[in-house]
């Protein structure tokens, strides 16, 4: 169980600079009250926010090489937006169209002109693209096999709980034959109502669907696995910003709400939880850090290292914003405080992509601590 | 600034005048330090060479390559990590040439005289007194300390002791080197949990201390203790560790050994466990890379709550997960150790020392408050005790 060479733990100066831009971004354009509006609409997403994050900061093109149209940085920088998305519970498709849409297209052949050319058209914002797998399935999972080819790439089948789907352009579905891009209109949503307001969910119908084929069945498949496991691992870093942002608010609230003659924020009780949760994001930041270097290295832990993170993330998250909610008391349970908003987004992230129980499994596999 | 190629550089010079297999052990350390390479971030002639923390490093993998021998940081930690950084900071040129290098090659063992049996997480209500003699200037101290570690095999004592009860707690207190050989220092062993003596009562009867070995100004005591008390609680994060390399790795090892020991129950909480353990690694890794890079955040102050947590959960997983072995205890004979071994011996004495690690050094409740208070900022306790004198607090 030797671990190979300490991961870049830290931040650098341009993932800094990333992160203030999509800070200020988010400031401008994603405050709690117009999410909370929007998520109201059948719109959750904010095309112009989108627009803006990924073409005005290139964010969306991240994770794909500047000879293919994107960014060439790497999932580092990728893990720095998504804490920035997941502080502000930005209602935007980021991590299904710019990290595992994106991904899976990574996987296929990219000399190919049908991939390459979706590929530079996600990269640049253009187009959202995402795949059509339940948000809940996970790296190392069975994948599902609901979608036949009638022959031709004329589709036909059902892909439940499909996140962000309504906001797609292009759909990448996984089909018996391959992998097959698919126009969104020409699929029916049947949408779902969400626990997570901001990441809305809808059952993909596909009735004769004609799509354009990306991949074989092998390579598909293998693409989209790698895609699972990137997405996992930086999962964990919406989840450190998510967690981040709820310390943060409780602290401020418990310091300025007085009972008792006292700020709540002065007992010791209090004290006690919230410093035992600044240590638990602390440790998140470590472990979220620790896969998007993982990731961005290619390193032969990644797998190790993206399933610790999940396996640890995910819990921090859904604690801090329960203690969110209990540490606001009465304000915390209203439709206008925020917190809601986190709580639900922690909690259906702890079940995307893999339970905390999911993860522990393949801890169990790579460490080799088999079960009874 | 010295760059870690020159660094090296002096390294191999320092072995080839001095290689260890044909040098005497203590011989070695002495060289060592006199080449600035015991601690290299200390000042040119105190064992250092004005370096940035993080060569330390380079120099300990060159050496240890080469197989030089070390200076047993475990036997001595009380005297590296807390006398020697308080001394950095507050002695006379005299203290800190006299003092920091037979400390740091181990000739003299250190302890901490701070605890008392009516004051330890309120340090700062202790009751020793030390009385200046009129004449010869002297010091001289009546009190008893408690649970001090390495009592019996320490040559010198930092200690803090009442110079003037009229004045509020934090104000009246000094802090003295003490000689642990000067008449009128007892040292009775105080037999612990684990059965073993590893920390001694200490009574101080009419101990003598010379101005000399007074550290800091009079009445200064409580600022100079807080210098030795975050070192006290710093140094456990700066270390790195391999995957596996704490508490965990006995009872995955023991996993991986033993089928016959694995329950469905007993899988999902070390694999939870487990996966805390990587993530507190991770965590300190994170802190020490921090530190390398000149931007030490506030995570210090949590990685001693979060490995006196996970080293006593995971050691009771342990005793669970040895059946009828963990009924048995492997020997409560009264010894009075040298060093403590927190990872040595059976699950048994893991499980009953690893209780320790919450008490020592600052309990977790009194860590939890300093996080609440320092890093996030939060409302202090309120306490009516600050502008006491200290004579008129109840006790
Ligand atoms: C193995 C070991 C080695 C030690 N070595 C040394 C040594 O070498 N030198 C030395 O000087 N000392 C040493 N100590 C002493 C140690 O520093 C003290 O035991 C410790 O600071 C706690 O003080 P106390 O034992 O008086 O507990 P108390 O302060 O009496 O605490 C009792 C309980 O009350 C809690 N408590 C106290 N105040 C508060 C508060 N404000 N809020 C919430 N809870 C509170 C504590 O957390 C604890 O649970 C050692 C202790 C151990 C266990």
């Amino acid at each position: 169980m030797a671990s190979r060479a300490p991961f870049d733990l830290l931040y650098s100066d341009t993932e800094d600079e990333l992160r203030s831009a999509v800070r200020s971004l988010l400031a401008d354009r994603c405050d709690a009250a117009s999410v909370l509006a929007r998520a109201e609409t059948d719109r959750p997403h904010d095309p112009e926010l989108w627009r803006t994050l990924a073409t005005g900061i290139g964010a969306a093109g991240l994770l794909v090489p500047e000879k293919l149209g994107g960014q060439g940085a790497s999932h580092r920088e990728a893990a720095v937006v998504l804490e920035e998305l997941g502080r502000a519970v930005a209602p935007a498709p980021y991590l299904t169209s710019a990290v595992l849409a994106t991904e899976i297209l990574l996987g296929c052949d990219t000399a190919s002109a049908e991939v390459a050319g979706l590929l530079a058209q996600v990269a640049a914002g253009a187009r959202v693209c995402v795949p059509a797998v339940p948000l809940t399935l996970a790296p190392g999972a069975p994948l599902p096999a609901g979608v036949r080819d009638g022959g031709g790439g004329v589709l036909t089948g059902r892909v439940g709980s499909v996140a962000d789907a309504v906001a797609a352009d292009v759909l990448l579905v996984l089909a018996d034959t391959g992998l097959y891009a698919v126009p969104a209109p020409d699929v029916s949503l049947v949408r779902a109502v969400p626990l997570d307001l901001t990441r809305p969910l809808a059952t993909v119908v596909l009735d004769g669907a004609a799509g354009t084929r990306l991949a074989d069945p092998a390579a598909a498949r293998a693409a989209v696995a790698g895609a699972l496991l990137s997405g996992a691992g930086l999962l964990a870093s919406e989840q450190l910003g998510l967690a981040e942002w709820c310390l943060t608010e409780t602290v401020g609230y418990v310091r300025g709400r007085h009972q008792f003659n006292r700020p709540v924020g002065s007992f010791q009780g209090l004290k006690h939880r919230l410093a035992r949760l600044w240590l638990d994001v602390a440790s998140a930041r470590a472990a979220a850090r620790a896969a998007a270097d993982a990731l961005a290295t290619g390193s032969p832990d990644a797998p190790l290292t993206v399933a610790v993170a999940q396996a640890y993330c995910s819990g921090v998250a859904v604690r801090a914003a329960e203690e969110c909610v209990q540490l606001h008391g009465g304000i915390g349970m209203t439709w206008e405080h925020p917190a809601h908003l986190y709580l639900k987004r922690a909690k259906a992230d702890s079940l995307a992509l893999g339970t905390t129980g999911h993860h522990r499994a393949l801890v169990a596999d790579f460490a080799e601590l088999p079960s009874p | 600034m010295i760059t870690s190629e020159e660094l090296a550089a002096r390294v191999r010079e320092l072995l080839a005048a001095h290689p260890p297999g044909g040098t005497d052990r203590e011989d070695f350390l002495r060289a060592r330090f006199d080449a600035g390479l015991a601690w290299v971030h200390y000042p040119e002639g105190l064992g250092g060479l004005g370096a940035p923390r993080a060569l330390q490093a380079v120099a300990d993998a060159e050496l240890e390559a080469a197989g030089a021998p070390d200076n047993d940081p475990r036997r001595i930690g009380i005297g590296l990590g807390m006398a020697a950084p308080t001394i950095l900071a507050y002695g006379t040129e005299e203290q800190k040439r006299r003092f920091l290098r037979p400390l740091w090659v181990g000739e003299e063992v250190w302890c901490q005289l701070f605890s008392e049996p009516g004051a330890g997480s309120d340090l700062a209500a202790l009751g020793t007194r030390a009385v200046r003699e009129s004449g010869s200037g002297d010091w001289i101290v009546d009190g008893q300390k408690v649970w001090t570690s390495s009592a019996h095999t320490a040559r010198w004592a930092i200690l803090i002791a009442r110079t003037d009860p009229a004045l509020p707690k934090h104000h009246g207190i000094t802090y003295f080197l003490c000689d642990m050989h000067a008449p009128g220092v007892e040292v009775r062993p105080l037999r612990q949990i684990t059965g073993e003596a590893e920390f001694n009562e200490v009574f101080l009867t009419g101990v003598r201390i010379p101005d000399a070995h007074r550290l800091g100004a009079v009445g200064q005591g409580w600022e100079v203790a807080r210098t030795t008390l975050m070192n006290e609680r710093v140094s456990i994060g700066g270390m790195r560790i391999p995957r596996e390399g704490g508490m965990i790795g006995p009872v995955a090892g023991a996993w991986r050994e033993r089928p016959e020991l694995r329950t469905h129950a007993l899988h999902q909480r070390l694999l939870e466990l487990w996966v805390e353990a990587e993530v507190a690694r991770l965590t300190g890794e994170r802190l020490r890379q921090q530190l390398a890079a000149g931007q030490p955040g506030p995570e210090g102050s949590g990685m001693k709550l979060t490995f006196a947590r996970l080293n006593q959960e995971i050691s009771g997983l342990e005793v669970e997960l040895l059946g009828e072995e963990g009924l048995r205890y492997e020997d409560w004979t009264m010894r009075r150790p040298e060093l403590v071994d927190f990872t040595g011996r059976d699950a048994g004495y893991r499980y009953l020392r690893a209780k320790g690690n919450s008490i020592e050094g600052g309990t977790s409740e009194i860590l939890l408050n300093i996080v609440a208070e320092r890093v996030l900022g939060l409302p202090a306790e309120p306490r009516d005790d600050k502008d006491l004198a200290w004579k008129d607090l109840a006790r």
